[in-house]
């Protein structure tokens, strides 16, 4: 008997393995063999490592751009938030309110106080603020703008940028687990029309439930559910694509259960973000096959007295993004990831009558990695210089993307984004040991 | 070569076709159900089904209302004068007032997705609720877009009117369809600065499939004749002032046509059933990437039908429904279950509570599917796009849920504490001493369940299961069951 239990054993996990790279070879031969520009030594290059990764981290509902990157060179800033405006770095604190951090004295802009990660690794070389960022004729409608920034158009219609980039890097063949966001729901900037993306809450839920419900009940779902390929079903049919996905299904719970079943190492704080970013950390050390993730946090929708309130995000933000590419330092893997922190949009200069901010425009971006031409980037928005009550924009948010595209995940920008966009000096190809 | 069309003969409506039927022209059924189709025979079941003979059973639309408008003159005069006047205190009374008609409004749009599912659940037309489903996809119209949920509930009636009448009548009410005018900037659409929008998906996914026999020049030709149709409050309005009158070629016609005129030309052009009944065919018959070999044929006899019927649905349906092609071997079990389809037909067939309406709708736009709010004027792509690693441990565990109770996002329990009776389904399977023979057990659920017999070394398992908990078949352990066939990859298929 413990013969014919090895030798099913055995089976199974050849079975699983063959299963699985079924569906991801195509994309990986394509990519080391051809190259995503059609450049054949792409991927050889030295100093380019493999298997870049993109982490997106999502701010919901209008970051408050002037109280995160603060312009307390300028009297105008204080003249349109009296109530809210952070005083300039080195003055006492006030009523329990701490004075912004120096970021660039010669511009007169300081971090928010509570952005200490962000200045830990801004002082590191690590974190670019991109300053003004914003798109033409901006929709104030937070739905609409996110979706604008999710589809990389101003129509805001079609799938999403990160979705095409996949669809134009891997000619027909979906990666299972390329795009992966935390999170209830998979966001429209994944959503290709090759590549979807999955998307869990917590790895605990990427699993059958059924399997609590009494001791017996796993072993003959595995049994069913990782039959994969060799299960009869034949080549092409309905059954056999089905059969084959579940069996991924299966491995790739195992993989990211396991991934994050290990300690870190580093500690994380404990906040949503923290969390979702300590998933990413694991799979990442785990070696997943995603390209691109995907975390997000809300309540940045400021409308009254704000003070508080981000206050707690901007802790929440910066610390969680410093424990992240700790963490990423340690396992090594620092040069492979680049991550990108976005909003939808900013908020007004003036503050309203409820000390708090409505919906606005332009704002900063943040990127944070060593590969990383650090420092600011562009200009701060004029505060006097107004459309309507708000901040022109000095960088296209596709500009960035272009960027993070071209240089970044070497992916051909102009057509997944279906336009030209300037090109800020946003990455070096550092060589890093 | 024989028509694939040709009527199935009526002695082969057995059980399982009935069964096939029910799927695939509604949501499923009991076994009773399937029993009684049976019993009224192909042509009778067919008419019963196409002809909605059922009762439109379900919760009515009457509580929903409109609350999104425009602001008032008065409203956008005091704006005014506050912005004037630097009156933040009234611009943000206006703005909380507008925030939260907003609100109410999404809430709203969540309990009109619970009330559609509900609706789908329990109606005895079932044909109408899929095909207002297919509509739905076809003409696709996002809520996040338009945010008027009374404009979405107006399309829907409007969809669900249409279901099975006239193809182009329903092209020729969505461009009068508010939501839709909005959905598609043709509310901008004006004589001066035209707006190709409503015009390029009219052609592209509407009716003749993109890039089908038309070019650029007709898109633009054909938003001038779509000028000036826009909508007031919740009604169609033709803006004289707006319309652009002057001559256009479209399709090789001149003429100063009228946004109506327009989809009269597009219906003329024979490749517009051909795209529709492709359409059609991938919904009710068969989603596989490679169809079946005398696909092609049926689509083609089809569409020849269906434009010789002046774009009437019901007959080709009908026609559909009672073929062999339909009922043969190769569109059995061909289609992906889409979430809906997988959520209502688990609860009308297996029988199992409804559990909660809200956990429904969620678990639908886990797996990829919200209703009033398709992913893009392409609508849902359907077939194997439903599925990928993380939806497919969502469809298993809903399940979980409708049977057991356990929920698909937490891990609490339905504190409703319904109560599922299995006994429709084991029924006639007991003996005189009320025993199941558990072989006989596994290949009746599963046939049942999963809409036809499995290979059959997929139920080895579920008979080493049965046999490991000592071989009788009580209700928790065709519950468990349940559990483990409703997580077969094959359950994913109708």
């Amino acid at each position: 008997m413990p013969d014919n239990a090895f030798t099913r054993r055995l089976f199974l996990e050849r079975s699983l393995t063959l299963a699985s790279l079924a569906a991801t070879v195509p994309c990986f031969i394509e990519r080391s063999a051809l190259g995503m520009l059609g450049n054949p030594l792409l991927s050889s290059q030295p100093g380019v490592p493999d298997q870049r990764i993109l982490v997106i981290v999502q701010l919901g509902g209008g970051n408050d751009g002037l109280n995160t990157v603060v312009p307390y060179g300028s009297p105008d800033y204080y003249n349109a938030r009296p109530q809210i405006g952070l005083r300039a770095p080195g003055a006492a604190a006030q009523n329990g309110q701490q004075a912004a951090l120096d970021l660039a004295n010669a511009q007169g802009i300081g971090l928010h106080p509570n952005l200490t990660g962000f200045k830990e690794l801004y002082d590191g070389g690590l974190l670019t603020v991109v300053q003004g960022v914003g798109y033409p004729n901006p929709n104030r409608s937070h739905f609409t703008s996110m979706d604008i920034w999710q589809t990389g158009r101003l129509d805001a219609k079609g799938s999403g940028w990160i979705g095409r980039y996949f669809d134009n890097t891997c000619n027909g063949t979906p990666i299972p687990e390329g795009a992966v966001a935390i999170g209830r729901n998979a966001p429209l900037a994944m959503q290709g029309d090759i590549q979807k993306p999955i998307a869990f809450e917590s790895p605990s839920l990427f699993r059958w439930l059924g399997e609590d419900l009494h001791r017996t009940m796993k072993d003959p779902y595995d049994a069913i559910n990782r039959a994969g390929a060799v299960g009869g079903a034949a080549a092409g049919t309905q059954r056999e694509f089905l059969m084959r996905t579940a069996l991924d299904a299966q491995v790739a719970s195992d993989k990211i259960r396991a991934a994050v079943a290990k300690q870190p190492l580093v500690q994380y704080p404990q906040s949503g973000l923290a969390n979702q970013l300590k998933t990413v950390g694991a799979m990442i050390r785990a070696e997943l096959p995603t390209r691109v993730y995907y975390a997000s946090m809300g309540g940045f929708d400021t409308h009254g007295g704000q003070l508080g309130t981000h206050a707690n995000l901007m802790r929440q933000l910066g610390d969680a993004v410093l424990a992240f590419q700790n963490d990423l330092k340690a396992q090594g893997n620092e040069g492979r990831v680049l991550t990108m922190v976005f909003s939808e949009f900013g908020r007004r200069v003036k503050q309203n009558a409820s000390n708090g901010t409505d919906h606005g425009t332009a704002a900063p971006m943040f990127l944070v990695g060593p590969s990383l031409k650090a420092g600011v980037c562009g200009n701060h928005p004029s505060l006097t210089d107004l459309d309507q009550g708000d901040l022109k924009y000095g960088i296209d948010f596709r500009s960035v993307y272009t960027s993070i595209l071209e240089d970044w995940m070497k992916a051909p920008a102009e057509a997944i984004l279906r336009g030209k966009f300037a090109k800020p000096e946003l990455i070096v190809a550092k060589a890093k040991a | 070569m024989a028509n694939p069309l040709q009527p199935l003969a009526k002695k082969d409506f057995d059980y399982a076709a009935a069964q096939h039927l029910l799927n695939r022209a509604g949501f499923g059924g009991t076994p009773a159900q399937v029993r009684a189709l049976v019993e009224l025979g192909l042509d009778d079941a067919v008419d019963y089904i196409v002809d909605f003979k059922g009762e439109a059973a379900g919760p009515t639309a009457a509580e929903f209302r409109g609350i999104m408008r425009g602001e008032t003159p008065e409203e956008r005069e005091t704006l005014r004068r506050a912005r004037a006047a630097g009156d933040e205190e009234t611009i943000a009374r206006l703005q909380g007032e507008r925030q939260a008609r907003e609100k109410s409004d999404r809430e709203q749009l969540a309990e009109m997705q619970k009330w559609w599912l509900a609706k789908m659940i329990s109606t005895g037309r079932p044909l109408e609720e899929k095909l207002t489903l297919f509509w739905h996809g076809h003409f696709a119209t996002g809520y996040r877009t338009i945010e008027n949920s009374y404009h979405m509930l107006a399309q829907n009636a409007f969809l669900r009117a249409n279901a099975a009448g006239n193809f182009a009548d329903l092209v020729r009410g969505i461009i009068r369809d508010p939501a839709m005018l909005k959905y598609l900037d043709n509310d901008e659409n004006r004589r001066r600065s035209p707006n190709e929008n409503l015009a390029r998906e009219l052609m592209e996914l509407f009716t003749l499939g993109e890039g089908n026999d038309y070019t650029e020049r007709d898109i633009k030709e054909g938003a001038r004749a779509l000028t000036g149709m826009t909508f007031r409050g919740d009604d169609f309005f033709f803006n004289q002032q707006e319309h652009d009158p002057t001559p256009k070629t479209i399709l090789g016609r001149t003429g100063g046509f009228s946004g109506d005129e327009f989809v009269s030309i597009i219906l003329e052009h024979p490749v517009c059933s051909r795209f529709i009944v492709s359409k059609l065919y991938k919904f009710f018959v068969n989603d596989a990437p490679v169809p079946p070999k005398d696909a092609g044929d049926a689509v083609t006899r089809l569409a020849k039908d269906f434009r010789a019927k002046r774009y009437e649905i019901r007959p080709i349906l009908k026609t559909l429904f009672r073929s062999q092609h339909f009922y043969a071997k190769d569109n059995r079990l061909s289609v992906v279950k889409s979430p809906t389809q997988l959520m209502v037909q688990t609860i009308r067939s297996l029988g199992t509570p409804v559990r909660e309406m809200s956990a429904l709708a969620q678990a639908g736009d886990l797996m990829g599917q919200q209703l009033f709010q398709p992913p893009s004027v392409k609508g849902w792509d359907g077939g194997r796009a439903w599925i990928n690693t993380a939806t497919l441990f969502v469809r298993q565990n809903v399940v979980v849920y409708l049977v057991t109770g356990r929920r698909p996002a937490a891990f609490d329990w339905d504190p409703s504490e319904l109560s599922y009776d299995v006994s429709p389904l084991v029924a006639h399977l007991r003996d005189s001493g009320g025993g199941v023979d558990p072989h006989e057990a596994v290949r009746a659920l599963a046939a049942f369940a999963l809409g036809g017999e499995p290979a059959p070394e997929r139920l080895d398992e579920l008979d080493r299961f049965l046999g490991s908990l000592g071989g009788t078949v009580t209700d928790d352990r065709v519950k468990a069951m349940l559990c483990l066939i409703g997580a077969m990859p094959e359950y994913q298929l109708c």
